[in-house]
């Protein structure tokens, strides 16, 4: 490790605990594999939640609440078991739900009683004592902007990003960012080089399972966000989100066909692109995953 | 029931009962009282990315709660459409948490069963949690193909190239991952089960043409 790399990780923990959520083992691999390969870089330890459980997402809560809130206990309570009180969960879904389930529980004493008396069935307990972060929060407010430019190995000059935030990375919590126009995302990569094209949309919704759900109108929501990136000149749109990821890149051909448009535009993870300019590989970066190939200015990145 | 039909100032007995489960619901949310707040000022609606698809906007759903019509509300789209994407309570200047209303809205129509048969949302949560109880775990396959089987198999045919070309990149679990804990996960669930209120189903069911459903998807 360099002196300077020692040197900007002074006041950050040095092990983070990871809560990787369901999606980024199938769909959201990319995700994981970036992740990972950029704590790896920056000399930061991410040690995987043992015995993690699904945070128990929207769906669930639009069943039933009682059980919803304490399955996503259960999570911060093996989290409590292991000491390690900061939890980085990089699914916006998963970072919003956790966040949740911590001010239900510290707002409402009735829950609160209902879900110690659940979670003490399986033995376990949860004393509101567990910080959730998004590792994008990491990055930028722990590790620095300042220090991610010094670790940099590549400049992204010439790259112009649609910073795309989603909804639950800054909504409903009040968390480390605004929650209608963030900037952490801008402030990183502008400082390694690229451009942040104008994108009025970024915190606008990708329509998460309407997908599934409702097609068409979820197809009109991404078509938006595909047309205001490139009308922008945006060359890649790049997002915190394992669900926002799949909605823009892999239907932008449904939208295509639906609308007769004819977008190829790449779709990367923050940690993908960070990944470039700290100087990793493709493979390490997940990059090959990606369904839509990466163009110039970005693919001489890869060499 | 018509409007004038009614005892004014009297509600229908399943108006009535909705909307004591309704509230039941809302008092389980910190917060969920400031419904009462309510300003009738429409920042839901505008701010809202898929009022467009919904049959009644967010702000008419409180309007509609206020007027003693819950059963309208719990048979429209809306409550299904939100994605809950939080901008309506971020920007709603008397923080009336309106995206956890409508879960509370979708949990009081489960509860009563007002929605037809096969209903996306309904399906899609209902293979969810369950998939979830098995493993601990979701699992996007499993949970797609239930969802597709039963509600529209022509679709997974329409899939398949998506799912092969996403097998391909090797963004595809073939096999569910189980919590190894599933046990504690068990317990978990029945002691949640043990705490809540007992319901009983109730009778009235989704019948064809009432409000809402038809016009989309």
């Amino acid at each position: 490790m360099s002196p300077d790399r020692q040197d900007h990780l002074r006041g950050a923990p040095m092990e983070y605990l990871y809560y990787p959520g369901c999606s980024l083992e199938s769909a959201g691999k990319p995700y994981d594999e970036s992740l990972r390969a950029v704590f790896r870089t920056l000399g930061l330890g991410l040690k995987e939640l043992d015995d993690w459980n699904c945070c128990g997402a929207t769906m669930y809560m639009s069943v039933d609440e009682t059980v919803s809130l304490a399955i996503s206990a259960r999570n911060l309570a093996l989290a409590q078991k292991d000491g390690n009180r900061e939890l980085v969960a990089p699914c916006s879904a998963c970072y919003t739900v956790l966040l949740k389930t911590n001010r239900f529980l510290r707002e409402s004493p009735q829950l609160k009683k209902k879900v110690d008396r659940i979670l003490g069935e399986a033995g376990l307990q949860y004393d509101l004592n567990v910080t959730i972060r998004h590792p994008l929060d990491v990055l930028v407010n722990d590790i620095g902007i300042e220090a991610a430019a010094l670790a940099a190995k590549r400049s992204l000059e010439g790259v112009t990003f649609a910073p795309y935030y989603g909804c639950q990375i800054v909504r409903p919590e009040r968390g480390f960012d605004d929650r209608e126009f963030p900037s952490s995302m801008d402030r990183l990569f502008e400082r390694l080089g690229a451009k942040s094209a104008y994108f009025p949309l970024k915190t606008r919704c990708c329509g998460g399972m309407l997908m599934t759900t409702f097609p068409r109108v979820c197809l009109q929501l991404v078509k938006d966000l595909l047309e205001c990136a490139a009308e922008n000149d945006a060359h890649c749109i790049v997002t915190t989100c394992p669900l926002c990821q799949v909605n823009v890149e892999v239907y932008q051909k449904r939208v295509n066909n639906a609308f007769g448009t004819s977008y190829e535009i790449p779709v990367l993870f923050f940690t993908q692109l960070l990944g470039l300019a700290l100087g990793c590989s493709e493979k390490e970066l997940g990059l090959q995953r990606n369904l839509i190939a990466l163009k110039v200015p970005l693919s001489p990145l890869l060499a | 029931m018509k409007d004038e039909d009614r005892t004014p100032g009297l509600l229908p007995a399943t108006e009535r009962d909705l909307r004591r489960r309704f509230l039941e619901e809302v008092h389980l949310v910190p917060g969920g009282d400031r419904i009462s707040r309510c300003l009738q000022c429409g920042s839901c609606t505008g701010s809202c990315p898929v009022s467009y698809a919904m049959d009644i906007p967010p702000r008419m759903v409180v309007a509609l709660f206020r007027a003693g019509r819950i059963e309208e509300i719990l048979r429209s789209r809306t409550i299904w459409i939100c994605a809950s994407c939080y901008m309506c309570t971020t920007r709603c200047p008397q923080a009336i948490k309106i995206t956890d209303l409508l879960y509370a809205l979708k949990r009081t129509a489960i509860d009563a069963g007002l929605y037809p048969d096969r209903f996306p949302v309904y399906l899609l949560s209902k293979y969810f949690v369950r998939t979830v109880n098995r493993y601990g775990r979701n699992h996007e396959i499993l949970l797609l193909v239930q969802y597709y089987l039963r509600r529209n198999p022509l679709e997974l045919f329409r899939l398949i190239p998506l799912g092969i070309s996403m097998l391909r990149k090797g963004r595809v679990a073939l096999f569910p991952a189980k919590v190894k804990g599933i046990a504690a996960i068990r317990s978990i669930l029945d002691a949640a089960k043990s705490l809540e209120l007992p319901r009983e189903k109730e009778a009235v069911r989704y019948k064809e043409g009432m409000v809402g459903y038809r016009a989309v998807a």
